[in-house]
């Protein structure tokens, strides 16, 4: 009973799960899991199409493609979750018929999902043996779960209390919990959906290691990720899916990051963000803020915006900038600053305010705070800007109609049935449905928090196109982004914030990826005050 | 052709949609059964019999509609309604030394009721949504204070209108106009307008996306707080409607006055096919749960087979299976 079951523990950590990574050329090692023609239909539509797959031990093997590709597919039939309509899984080189339902994990097929599967109000070594409790007769065995979890976090590295409640750790945290359940049910296939979509770099490069050390131990992970840099950096050969097609299997080495998005999409994407078109110097500043601050959590930020601009806000995850927006709305309650409209002094102690003076707001979180996901996609496109499809109290359908046409053409939401309810459609029709629900209200101010996270790399350009033609068009536009490229291509000055401060704004020659990283990681500050970046024009403004 | 249509009707499509469908056809089941056992079941006098004694609930489950929808629930109900009954008792009784006029008396005693209705609701949202509270938990907390609040007021016992109001307010509910039963006319009026705000307005829309997930709704600039307390005051308000035309039948009020209404509300909300943890209300569903409930307990009184005393029995019967066949759990039989 004290023999950690992973057979992982053991002193040295040298003992393996599974078969030991070989140094054998990858084409000599024998495939753990491979999938061989692989087709599935839904009724009467074909999402994959004779994909062949497999995995080595001790490699990391990337799975990209755009949103609607077929890569969920094709990671819940090899890991039991559906059963191909055609096609065969060999697991040792033995044919398989993988039970549904996660119990693959008892072949050590383990599948790590994009929403963590764990119970929150139970401890971290709780969810690690969930399940399968280890017993003394009719009791559970605490004692003998405690000493082993304990080996596995430490293992692991990572600092972690056992009893800790899942509720209580932070996202990464919970991912490591994950992998730790994973490793405790001697998983040697690992398939991960997206695994960085929601850490910091610090936590992403805490995450990697643990990839490598599981690939030192001859575990095969299947890395599904839009995040082309970290594939080239991890994996170690990528597989490219197009609307179900497979179209290239090869070693990392072979593609560049290019290469990968062109057979993602099958053209070239050179032309990824649309001209700048910068505001006139003179251009009327909508949005001023002045000294705004909520509690420690945001001090003394300061910042204007003129309009026809896309302002960029860039900075660590929790650097306050969601925060910082949610404040000037009236999501959240100020302790202090003042904001001014236009050159008037607001102040907008709820959504419903800031929304009648022309501001909307895109979340970060589209399943979270968008959408209703069980509702359907009018009822969702029309939910922010009720009022306007009111008539004497009465809310007119044909008004909703008519929107929902419109947005479909001009956001080009892909939808067969339009009654579906919108957590059946991919992610970037989420997204630009959710982008054309808060554009109902015509806005003048448009804040997007995240705008392109988790969708696939055509839609991304399709929604820079759609930002950079407002900006054109007089609207003024805030751009909070993580991905650094989004942030370099669209914005014409960028924010920087570190810790609830603003610490610089840059534009022209100085928006640049190190420029900007110097000031999200404190290493420069441009000091209070120059950081609205426009003192002059504001004096000027209120003269 | 059969099995196509069956196939059309369990995933949602066309006329024969399951969901809406489904309390109206388990309605004219209930019907068809009553019809056997006894021929007298669809007379005139006992059809209208049903439907004046199922108004209270149905009246009081049409705003439970709204609360449910909007993620919420309110078991203080029956509570409201006796202690709201026992008010306006004790208020009328006592006017009569001010007023002489008994109409003046009963119109004092209305909008007292609606008042208290409307102070009631108001405290349950209030304490909820700026109290940060569960509704369970404070909705539990005032069902216990208004049902000891009637016991007081009777001091244990029965508090009676007099008897001269009695014969004036009597029309309220034993009254008919163009032969339809007044409670009967409140019910349908109320359930109208009940279907047009759930359906036809913003504040409906609001009650459905805060019921669906309300980080949502706050996102999409719906004032939450305000929409979830004015579910709790139509709620009230509900209770008091059903409290005036309660009052004329047996002219008293005690603390066993109104006892399980806010189960049976909630079980006609449920069997009409409104989702209970929120976001998806049925007016319609409300109207035929409330009219079933009373007809088992009238379809048991005209017949021998099962004792009356099973009612409460054969109801908890029906809910689970309304619930059952609304989920789909018939569907997965032959997969």
């Amino acid at each position: 009973m004290s023999e950690l079951r992973t057979g992982i523990a053991g002193g040295g950590g040298q003992a393996v799960a599974g078969p030991a990574p070989s140094n054998a050329p990858a084409q000599y090692r024998q495939p753990v899991l491979s999938a061989r023609h692989i087709s599935k239909s839904f009724g009467d539509i074909q999402v994959l199409f004779g994909i062949d797959f497999d995995v080595l031990p001790g490699e990391v093997h990337a799975l990209i493609g755009e949103n609607g590709a077929g890569k969920s597919t094709l990671m819940k039939i090899l890991s039991g979750y559906h059963q191909p309509t055609s096609g065969k899984l060999h697991l040792d080189a033995q044919e398989v018929i993988l039970p549904p339902d996660g119990q693959a994990e008892d072949l050590g097929v383990v599948l790590i999902h994009q929403e963590f599967n764990l119970a929150e109000q139970l401890s971290v070594e709780e969810n690690i043996f969930l399940g399968r409790e280890l017993r003394r007769g009719w009791f559970i065995d605490h004692s003998a779960m405690r000493r082993q979890t304990e080996e596995l976090l430490a293992h692991l590295n990572v600092d972690m209390a056992p009893d800790a409640t899942v509720a209580s750790l932070s996202v990464s945290q919970k991912q490591f919990v994950e992998i730790a359940r994973a490793l405790s049910r001697k998983a040697r296939v690992l398939i991960m959906d997206e695994p960085t979509a929601v850490l910091t770099p610090d936590e992403t490069s805490a995450f990697f290691e643990q990839i490598r050390l599981m690939r030192e131990r001859g575990v095969g992970v299947v890395l599904i990720s839009h995040k082309l840099d970290e594939v080239k950096e991890l994996a170690n050969r990528v597989t490219v899916l197009r609307d179900g097609h497979q179209i290239i299997t090869t070693d990392a080495d072979e593609l560049t990051e290019d290469d990968m998005a062109r057979h993602m999409v099958g053209r070239d994407l050179s032309d990824m963000f649309p001209p700048k078109n910068e505001p006139d110097f003179d251009a009327p500043l909508v949005l001023e803020v002045d000294g705004l601050s909520v509690g420690t959590a945001l001090r003394d930020v300061s910042f204007n915006l003129r309009k026809g601009e896309i302002l960029g806000f860039a900075g660590l995850i929790g650097s306050g900038r969601s925060a910082l927006f949610e404040a000037i709305i009236g999501l959240r309650q100020r302790t202090g600053g003042i904001t001014r409209l236009n050159g008037e002094t607001v102040e907008m102690t709820a959504l419903d305010q800031a929304r009648d003076r022309g501001i909307a707001y895109l979340t970060k979180d589209r399943k979270g705070q968008g959408l209703l996901l069980n509702d359907g996609l009018k009822v969702n496109l029309t939910l922010f800007a009720l009022r306007q499809f009111s008539n004497k109290g009465l809310i007119d359908d044909t008004l909703e109609d008519a929107a929902l046409e419109r947005a479909i053409r001009r956001f080009d939401i892909r939808v067969r049935d339009r009654s579906v309810p919108v957590g059946a459609l991919s992610g970037g029709n989420q997204q630009k449905l959710l982008l054309g629900k808060v554009l109902e209200i015509d806005p003048n101010i448009l804040i997007v928090d995240e705008p392109t996270r988790g969708i696939d790399v055509g839609t991304k350009q399709q929604i820079y196109n759609f930002i950079a033609a407002l900006a054109a068009e007089g609207k003024s536009i805030v751009l909070i982004s993580s991905e650094m490229p989004e942030i370099i291509g669209m914005s014409h000055r960028v924010a920087v914030m570190r810790s609830g401060r603003l610490t610089g704004i840059l534009q022209g020659e100085e928006i640049e990826e190190h420029e900007i990283m110097r000031y999200a990681t404190g290493l420069k500050s441009q000091g209070t005050a120059d950081a609205t970046g426009g003192t002059n024009t504001h004096a000027d403004h209120v003269a | 052709m059969q099995t196509m249509s069956r196939k059309a009707a369990a995933i949602g499509f066309g006329p024969f949609d399951l969901k809406t469908w489904g309390p109206l056809l388990a309605l004219i089941g209930l019907m068809v059964l009553g019809t056997a056992l006894n021929t007298s079941f669809l007379s005139e006098g006992n059809i209208s019999n049903i439907l004046t004694r199922s108004a209270f609930i149905g009246i009081i489950a049409v705003g439970a509609t709204f609360v449910i929808t909007a993620g919420g629930i309110d078991l203080s109900v029956g509570a409201m309604a006796a202690v709201i009954s026992g008010v306006m008792i004790i208020s009328m009784n006592a006017l009569m030394n001010v007023f002489d006029s008994a109409s003046l008396i009963i119109a004092c005693g209305i909008l007292l009721s609606l008042a208290l209705g409307l102070l009631a609701g108001a405290f349950n949202g209030l304490v909820t949504t700026k109290g940060k509270i569960e509704a369970f938990i404070v909705t539990l907390g005032t069902m216990g204070i208004f049902r000891s609040l009637v016991t007081y007021f009777a001091d244990g016992g029965t508090l009676s209108l007099d008897f001269t109001i009695r014969g004036a307010y009597r029309p309220f509910y034993y009254g008919d106009i163009l032969g339809i039963p007044v409670p009967v006319i409140v019910f349908a009026v109320v359930a109208a307008i009940g279907w047009v705000i759930l359906n036809r307005t913003a504040f409906g829309r609001h009650c459905r996306a805060i019921g669906s997930n309300e980080a949502v709704a706050r996102y999409s600039a719906v004032q939450v707080n305000r929409v979830k307390t004015l579910t709790y005051i139509v709620q009230g308000l509900c209770v008091s409607l059903a409290t005036i035309i309660y009052v004329p039948r047996l002219g008293s009020a005690s603390s066993s006055t109104g006892v399980l209404w806010e189960l049976e509300a909630i079980a006609a909300v449920i069997i009409g096919g409104t989702v209970l943890k929120g976001g998806s209300g049925r007016i319609g569903g409300t109207v035929i749960g409330a009219i079933m409930l009373t007809m088992i307990g009238n379809i048991l009184n005209l017949t021998d087979l099962i004792s009356n005393y099973l009612n409460g029995a054969v109801q908890g019967v029906i809910i689970i299976v309304a619930v059952w066949l609304q989920r789909g759990g018939w569907k997965n039989k032959g997969q």
